[in-house]
C-alpha cells in the first residue's frame, strides 16, 4: 500500500505540496481504489434479490471455479500493466497451456503442470526479451506471440483435430475437480497465488521495481533499478500464469480444449483495468484485479440467469461497462492531477 | 583515415537499413512471387491472381483505415467487430435494396467511429482501451441483431461479390480506388497533414492550434467506415452474413499489414503503398504455405516471425 500511495501522490502533486492529500483528492483516490469493490457489492446484492438461484452453493461454486482461471491470467497481467506494458498473448498461452497439460497428464501430474509452465514461461520470456532488450513495442511483440502460440497449439493438435483427454482418475484431474471444504481446489490455488502475488508486489524489492519502471522508466534506471530485467521478468511471469491457468482449466475439464482462450486477453485486461490499475503504468493493485474478475463473472452470471437474454448481450454489457469504468477512471485521474 | 572510413561504413549501414525498411516489403513480395513462379504449379494463371486479389481486398480496405489510426499514434481494435456489425445490418436491411443496406452499414461504421473517437479525443482514453471496449460491445450488438449465419439471396449483392470489369473483379477495383483515395488524403489534404502532425506530437499539434479533437474523431470515423465497407464486400463475396466469425482477428491482420508496410507505430508517418504491399505479402505468404501443403498452423507462426522482423527493422530507424 505504501508503495502505491507514495508513487500515486508523488505523481499527482508538485514537490512543494504541503503534507497530506486534500479531501477531494482523498475521495477520488478512494473511488479509484474501491469503486470496483463497491460496484461488486451492489451487483451481488441486486443479483441475490432478483434471482433466488444466485446465492445457491452450486451457482456460487461454479462462478468461483470459472473465475479462478481468468483470475490467474489477470494476476500476471496486473504486473505487466503496472510496468506500463500489455500482454495480448495470454489467451493463446492459456489454450496452449491447457493442451500441453492434457497431453502431459499421461506422464504424470508433475509433467502435466511443469510442461505448460515451462513452455508458456519460455514464450513469455521471449516476449520480455524482445520488449526489454530489443525495445520493441509490447503491443506488437505479444500480438506476434499470440499468433505464434496459436500456431504451435494447432501444430501439436494436428490442426485442432486431436483433443487430448485427461484420465479422470489421475491426480491431475483430482486437482482440477476436487473440493476442499466445499470449495474447488483451483479456487484455493488461485487465492494462494493472489496472496503470494500481493506480497511480492507490495513487500519485495522486485515489486518496488515493477512500480518504479511503470512510474517513470528513466527515473527508475537512474535510481539503479534493473529496468530491462524487471520488464523481462513480468512478461515471463505473465506467460507462466497463463500457462498454469490453462493447465488447471484442462484438469477441471479433463481435456485440453483447443478453441478456448480466444478473447481472454481482452477479458483479463478489462478485469485489471476495472480493478483500478492504470494502463499508463505505475499504479495498481493485485486485489483490484480479483475484484474486476469477480465483477465480470457476476455480470455474465446475471445475464445468463435472465433466460431471454443470450451471450450476445453479455458482450454488449461487458463492453459498455469497460467503457464506463475507463471514462470514470480517466476522469478521476485527471481530477487527481489537477488537485 | 580510420575515422573517415568508420563514419563512412556506419553511414552506409544506416542507409542500407533505411532502404531495407522502406522497400523491404516490396522486396519480400517480389521474392515470394518469384519463388512461387519457380516452385508452385499453376501460379501464373489469371484464375489464381483473381483468387488472391479478391481475398486480399477486404483486408486491404480495413488496413487503410488502420493506417490512418496508427499514423495518428493510435490503433483501432474494433474493426473486426465493425465488419460483423455491418454484415448484420446488411442482412437486416437488404429487403429495402442494396443501396439502403450499404448506407445503413456505413452509418453503423460512423457510429462506432464517433464513439471510439470521442472516447479518445474528448475523454483522453488510450486508443487501445477505447477501441477494445467497442470491439467487445460491437460484436455483441452484431450478434443481437443477427444471432446466426444467414444466406444472402440478392442479385445486386451477388454481382458486387463476383462481378468484374474487363476481368478485374469489382472487389479489387473498389479496394484499389479506396487505396488511391486514402493515399491522396494523407499526402495532399489539410486533414492528412493535420493527422500526421497529431501523430508526430499531440501536444505540439495542440499548441499549434490544430483542431486535434475533430481530426481524431474523423480518423476513427474513416477507420469505421472503411471497416464497414469491408464487411459489406466480404458478405457479398461469401453470399452470406456471418456475424459470429466475419472479421474475427481482422484487427491483427490489418495491423500486421500496416506495420510490415513500414508505417511506424509511433505515429506521424503513413505509408499507403507499403500497406498495400504488406497486405499482399501476408496473403501470398499464407497462400504459398497452404499451396505447398503446409498446415495453417505454420502460416500463423510465419506471420508472427514476419511481424517481429518488420518491427525490428523499424526499430533501428526509430532510434536515430
Amino acid at each position: 500500500m505504501t508503495a502505491v500511495q507514495t508513487i500515486g501522490t508523488g505523481r499527482s502533486t508538485g514537490g512543494d505540496e504541503p503534507a497530506g492529500p486534500t479531501r477531494g483528492e482523498r475521495i477520488s483516490a478512494l473511488a479509484q481504489q474501491h469503486g470496483a469493490l463497491v460496484t461488486l457489492v451492489v451487483a451481488v446484492i441486486a443479483a441475490s434479490l432478483s434471482f433466488g438461484t444466485f446465492l445457491t452453493t452450486d451457482n456460487l461454486g461454479n462462478m468461483a471455479v470459472s473465475s479462478a482461471f481468468l483470475a490467474v491470467v489477470a494476476l500476471g497481467m496486473t504486473f505487466v500493466i503496472i510496468t506500463g506494458g500489455i500482454d495480448l498473448s495470454v489467451g493463446s498461452l492459456f489454450a496452449l497451456g491447457g493442451v500441453l497439460g492434457a497431453w502431459g497428464s499421461r506422464y504424470g501430474t508433475l509433467v502435466a503442470l511443469l510442461l505448460p509452465l515451462a513452455v508458456c514461461g519460455l514464450i513469455g520470456l521471449v516476449n520480455g526479451l524482445l520488449i526489454a532488450r530489443a525495445r520493441l513495442a509490447p503491443f506488437i511483440v505479444t500480438l506476434a506471440s499470440l499468433l505464434a502460440a496459436r500456431g504451435i497449439l494447432l501444430a501439436i493438435t494436428h490442426e485442432g483435430a486431436t483433443t487430448y483427454l485427461v484420465d479422470d482418475t489421475s491426480f491431475f484431474a483430482h486437482l482440477g475437480q476436487d473440493k476442499l471444504l466445499g470449495v474447488g481446489v483451483p479456487v484455493w490455488i488461485t487465492v494462494a497465488l493472489f496472496v503470494l502475488g500481493a506480497v511480492v508486489l507490495r513487500r519485495s524489492r522486485f515489486g518496488q521495481y515493477v512500480y518504479a519502471v511503470g512510474g517513470n522508466e528513466d527515473a527508475a534506471a537512474l535510481m539503479g533499478a534493473p529496468v530491462a530485467r524487471t520488464k523481462t521478468a513480468v512478461y515471463a511471469l505473465s506467460g507462466v500464469c497463463a500457462g498454469l491457468a490453462g493447465a488447471l482449466n484442462a484438469a477441471w475439464l479433463v481435456s485440453g480444449v483447443t478453441i478456448l482462450g480466444s478473447g481472454m486477453e481482452l477479458e483479463a485486461i478489462s478485469a485489471v483495468v476495472i480493478g483500478g490499475t492504470l494502463l499508463t503504468g505505475g499504479f495498481g493493485f493485485i486485489s483490484g484485479s480479483l475484484v474486476g474478475v469477480l465483477l465480470l463473472k457476476v455480470i455474465q452470471n446475471v445475464i445468463n440467469q435472465i433466460g431471454s437474454l443470450d451471450s450476445a448481450y453479455q458482450q454488449v454489457v461487458s463492453g459498455a461497462f469497460l467503457a464506463a469504468v475507463v471514462i470514470a477512471q480517466t476522469w478521476l485521474g485527471r481530477r487527481r492531477r489537477m488537485l | 583515415m580510420t575515422d573517415l572510413a568508420l563514419r563512412r561504413t556506419s553511414y552506409d549501414r544506416d542507409r542500407l537499413l533505411r532502404l531495407l525498411q522502406e522497400y523491404g516489403v516490396y522486396a519480400g513480395v517480389a521474392v515470394l512471387i518469384l519463388a512461387n513462379i519457380a516452385f508452385t504449379p499453376h501460379f501464373l494463371s489469371a484464375e489464381n491472381f483473381r483468387t488472391q486479389a479478391v481475398q486480399v481486398a477486404p483486408v486491404l480496405i480495413v488496413a487503410l483505415g488502420m493506417a490512418l489510426a496508427i499514423g495518428s499514434e493510435g490503433v483501432d481494435l474494433s474493426v473486426g467487430s465493425v465488419m460483423a456489425l455491418s454484415t448484420s445490418l446488411v442482412s437486416l436491411y437488404l429487403g429495402y435494396g442494396v443501396w439502403i443496406a450499404l448506407i445503413t452499414a456505413v452509418i453503423g461504421g460512423i457510429v462506432v467511429g464517433v464513439a471510439n473517437g470521442s472516447l479518445i479525443a474528448f475523454i483522453g482514453v488510450q486508443p487501445i482501451v477505447a477501441t477494445l471496449a467497442l470491439m467487445v460491445a460491437g460484436r455483441g450488438v452484431a450478434l443481437v441483431l443477427l444471432p446466426q449465419l444467414k444466406d444472402i439471396h440478392d442479385p445486386g449483392m451477388a454481382s458486387l461479390g463476383s462481378g468484374d470489369v474487363l476481368g478485374i473483379p469489382y472487389l479489387v477495383l473498389i479496394a484499389a480506388a479506396l487505396a488511391l483515395v486514402v493515399a491522396f488524403t494523407v499526402r495532399r489534404t489539410t486533414f492528412g497533414r493535420q493527422l500526421l502532425a497529431i501523430g508526430d506530437s499531440r501536444p505540439a499539434a495542440q499548441l499549434a492550434g490544430l483542431p486535434v479533437r475533430r481530426v481524431l474523431i474523423l480518423v476513427y470515423v474513416c477507420s469505421g467506415v472503411l471497416a464497414a465497407f469491408a464487411g459489406v464486400l466480404a458478405s457479398a463475396r461469401l453470399q452470406a452474413s456471418d456475424p459470429t466469425s466475419l472479421g474475427s482477428l481482422m484487427e491483427l491482420s490489418a495491423i500486421t499489414a500496416v506495420v510490415v508496410g513500414g508505417t511506424p507505430l509511433s505515429g506521424g508517418r503513413i505509408r499507403i503503398g507499403g500497406t498495400v504491399a504488406g497486405a499482399v505479402l501476408i496473403q501470398l505468404l499464407t497462400a504459398t504455405l497452404i499451396k505447398h501443403d503446409l498446415p495453417p498452423s505454420w502460416t500463423q507462426i510465419a506471420q508472427a516471425v514476419v511481424i517481429v522482423l518488420a518491427v525490428y527493422a523499424a526499430r533501428e530507424r526509430g532510434k536515430r
